[in-house]
C-alpha cells in the first residue's frame, strides 16, 4: 500500500545495449565493411552469432549497432523501400539515395528514435568505394572510415593512425597513400577487430566481413583469401563478397 | 493501388505503440492541397527519400511513443538539451559558427567539429547547407536537425520558384523556416536546441537571418552561434566594417573560427569559408586550423605565440 502514501515515478524505458563492434573502410574502387557477431547484455552473452552486417544490394551493405530489436526492425525496413524501389524503377537504389533514404528514415524517429548507429558502405555511382556514418537520428557524413559501437574509443583512433596517417609527416621525397590495397584494409581491419577483442568485453565471438567491388574490378589481391564466399545477385556488375573469421571466445 | 499504399508505406499506419501526431499546416503561406497531385500508380514506392512527407501542405508527420510527456521521454534518452550526459543515444553538437553581411556581399565560415559527450565524433563535418545555389544555412546545435530542416526548406524554396517564377527572398526563406520551428514548439515538442543562420543575396542585396529552434528570427549584419560564437565574436567585432575588401572580409572570417577553435574545446579541425556574391555562393577554401596556427594564411600567421616568437619576455628570443 506503500504506492498510495508515497508517490511513484515510472519511466518508459523501451531501450537496450547490446554491445559489439562495427567499421568500414573505402578503398578507390572498393569499400569493406566489417562487424562482430556477438551480442550482450549487460555482462551476459545471448548468443555468440548475431548478424551485424547486412548486405542490401550488390553495391551497398549496411552495418548495424546500438540496440539491436531496433537494428534488426531498421534493416528490416530499409529493405523494404529499396524493393518498393525495384519494383518502382526497375534498378537498384544508387548508394548515395540509399544514404539520404536512411536519413529520412532515422529523422522520421527524430522524437521516439531507433537507438542504432549505422554505417553504409559500398560503391558509388562513379565506380569509387564509399563509406557513410549516421547518429541515431540521421546526421550523416561521407567517410573514408569509420568505427562504431562499444569500441569506437578504441578502433577509431587506430584507423586514424592507419588510414588517415593523422599527425604523421611521410619521410621526404615520399607521400601518405590516398588509398590503400584491399590486402592491407583486411588486415587493417581484422587486427581491429582481434585488439578490440583483447581490451573490450562486449567484443568477440565471430567476425563478418563483407567486401564490395566495383564494376570490372578484378580479384587482384582476394584469390588467397581464406573462406571467401560470393554473395551477388544481379549482373550489374559490383560484387559483393563476405569473409568470415573467428574470434576468441572468452 | 492506393490501398496498397495505405497497407505499405510507414507514414499512415496508425496502430501498436506507434501513432502520428499532428499535422500541423502553415496556414500563412497561401498554399492548399490541391497544388499536389496525387500519388499515381506510376510512382507508387517511390517517395522522393521523404518517405514522411504528408499528402497535403504542412510538415512531415513523425512516431511518438506512446507517453503522457514525449518531450519527457526524449530529455531522459537523449542528451538534445545537453542536459542528461549519461544517457544512452548521444546526439552530435557542439559548433561554432559566423556569418557577416558587407559591402561585397556574405561572408560565412565555420568549424567542422561534431562531438558527442566529450568525444569528438567527427573532425570534417559540413556545417554549411548548401540549400540551392543562391541560398546558405549554416549548422549549430543537433546536426540531424539543422540538416533535415533546411533540406526540407530547400524543397519548399524550389516549389515556391515553379508555382512564383520567381527566387524566393532570403526574408521569405527564413520565416518559411521559423514558422515550421514555432509550429514544432506549438506541438508541444521542441526539438533540439539549433540556432541557424540563412544567408543569401536577393532582389534586396545580400542579407543574414538567425533562426533558432524556439522560432525567434533576427535580421542583422552580423551572427555567431555556437559554443564557440563568443570566442568568434571577440575578433569579429573589433575588426568589422561595412567596407571591408574581399579579401580583408575572408581573412576576417577565416581568422574568428580561428580563435574560437583554440579556446573552446567544442570546436576546432577545420574552417569552411564561402562567400556570398550577387551571383550565388562560392566556397572558398577548407583550411586546417593546425596549419593556420603555425604557418598562417599566406605567410602571415594567426597564432600569438608564433607571432610573438623571440620578442617577448615569456618567449625570449635565442642566446
Amino acid at each position: 500500500m506503500a504506492s498510495l502514501t508515497h508517490p511513484l515515478q515510472r519511466e518508459f524505458n523501451p531501450y537496450s545495449e547490446n554491445g559489439g563492434t562495427i567499421l568500414a573502410i573505402a578503398g578507390a574502387d572498393f569499400s569493406v565493411i566489417a562487424g562482430d557477431t556477438r551480442q550482450s547484455e549487460g555482462y551476459s552473452i545471448q548468443t555468440r552469432y548475431a548478424p551485424k552486417v547486412f548486405r542490401l544490394t550488390d553495391r551497398a551493405v549496411l552495418a548495424v549497432n546500438g540496440f539491436a530489436a531496433d537494428g534488426n526492425m531498421f534493416v528490416k525496413k530499409v529493405k523494404q523501400r529499396l524493393e518498393w524501389y525495384r519494383h518502382a524503377h526497375s534498378k537498384d537504389m544508387p548508394l548515395r539515395a540509399i544514404a539520404r533514404l536512411i536519413q529520412t528514415m532515422l529523422y522520421a524517429r527524430r522524437f521516439f528514435p531507433y537507438y542504432v548507429y549505422n554505417i553504409l558502405g559500398g560503391i558509388e555511382e562513379d565506380g569509387t568505394g564509399a563509406v557513410y556514418s549516421f547518429d541515431p537520428v540521421g546526421s550523416y557524413e561521407r567517410e573514408a572510415c569509420r568505427a562504431a559501437g562499444a569500441a569506437q574509443s578504441l578502433v577509431q583512433p587506430f584507423l586514424d593512425n592507419q588510414i588517415y596517417f593523422k599527425n604523421q609527416r611521410p619521410a621526404p621525397g615520399t607521400s601518405h597513400p590516398v588509398h590503400l590495397p584491399l590486402p592491407t584494409v583486411l588486415s587493417i581491419v581484422i587486427d581491429s577487430f582481434t585488439s578490440a577483442t583483447e581490451r573490450h568485453i562486449e567484443v568477440g565471438d565471430g567476425l563478418e566481413m563483407y567486401v564490395v567491388l566495383a564494376k570490372g574490378r578484378n580479384l587482384h589481391g582476394l584469390e588467397g583469401i581464406r573462406g571467401m564466399q560470393e554473395l551477388t545477385v544481379t549482373d550489374d556488375g559490383e560484387r559483393v563478397f563476405v569473409v568470415r573469421r573467428d574470434l576468441k571466445k572468452d | 493501388m492506393n490501398a496498397l499504399i495505405e497497407r505499405f508505406s510507414t507514414r499512415t499506419s496508425s496502430s501498436g505503440v506507434l501513432f502520428h501526431a499532428r499535422n500541423a499546416s502553415l496556414v500563412d503561406d497561401g498554399l492548399h492541397e490541391d497544388d499536389y497531385a496525387p500519388q499515381s500508380l506510376a510512382t507508387w514506392g517511390s517517395t522522393a527519400g521523404f518517405g514522411n512527407l504528408p499528402q497535403g501542405i504542412g510538415a512531415p508527420s513523425f512516431a511518438m511513443p506512446s507517453v503522457a510527456d514525449p518531450a519527457a521521454f526524449l530529455r531522459l534518452h537523449t542528451d538534445a538539451s545537453s542536459s542528461n550526459p549519461s544517457c544512452k543515444i548521444k546526439i552530435n553538437h557542439g559548433t561554432t559558427t559566423l556569418a557577416f553581411a558587407y559591402q561585397g556581399g556574405v561572408i560565412v565560415a565555420v568549424d567542422s567539429r561534431a562531438t558527442a559527450g566529450s568525444s569528438i565524433i567527427s573532425g570534417t563535418a559540413k556545417k554549411v547547407i548548401e540549400i540551392n545555389p543562391y541560398l546558405l544555412g549554416t549548422m549549430a546545435g543537433g546536426g540531424a536537425d539543422c540538416f533535415y530542416w533546411e533540406t526540407y526548406l530547400g524543397m519548399q524554396c524550389r516549389l515556391h520558384e515553379l508555382r512564383n517564377h520567381e527566387r524566393i527572398s532570403v526574408a521569405a526563406a527564413s520565416k518559411y523556416l521559423s514558422n515550421l520551428m514555432y509550429s514544432m514548439k506549438g506541438s508541444g515538442l521542441s526539438m533540439a536546441c539549433t540556432g541557424t543562420m540563412i544567408c543569401g543575396w536577393d532582389k534586396t542585396g545580400p542579407s543574414i537571418y538567425h533562426v533558432d529552434s524556439d522560432g525567434s528570427r533576427l535580421k542583422g549584419d552580423l551572427f555567431s552561434v555556437g559554443s564557440g560564437s563568443t570566442f568568434a565574436y571577440g575578433v569579429l567585432d573589433q575588426a568589422y566594417h561595412w567596407d571591408l575588401t574581399d579579401d580583408e572580409a575572408r581573412d576576417l572570417g577565416r581568422r574568428s573560427i580561428y580563435g574560437a577553435g583554440m579556446r573552446d574545446a567544442y570546436s576546432g579541425n577545420y574552417c569552411n569559408l564561402y562567400h556570398v556574391k550577387q551571383g550565388g555562393w562560392e566556397f572558398v577554401g577548407n583550411y586546417d586550423l593546425n596549419d593556420l596556427h603555425y604557418d598562417g594564411f599566406e605567410g602571415k600567421s594567426y597564432a600569438h605565440e608564433e607571432r610573438t616568437r623571440g620578442r617577448s619576455s615569456a618567449n625570449p628570443p635565442l642566446p
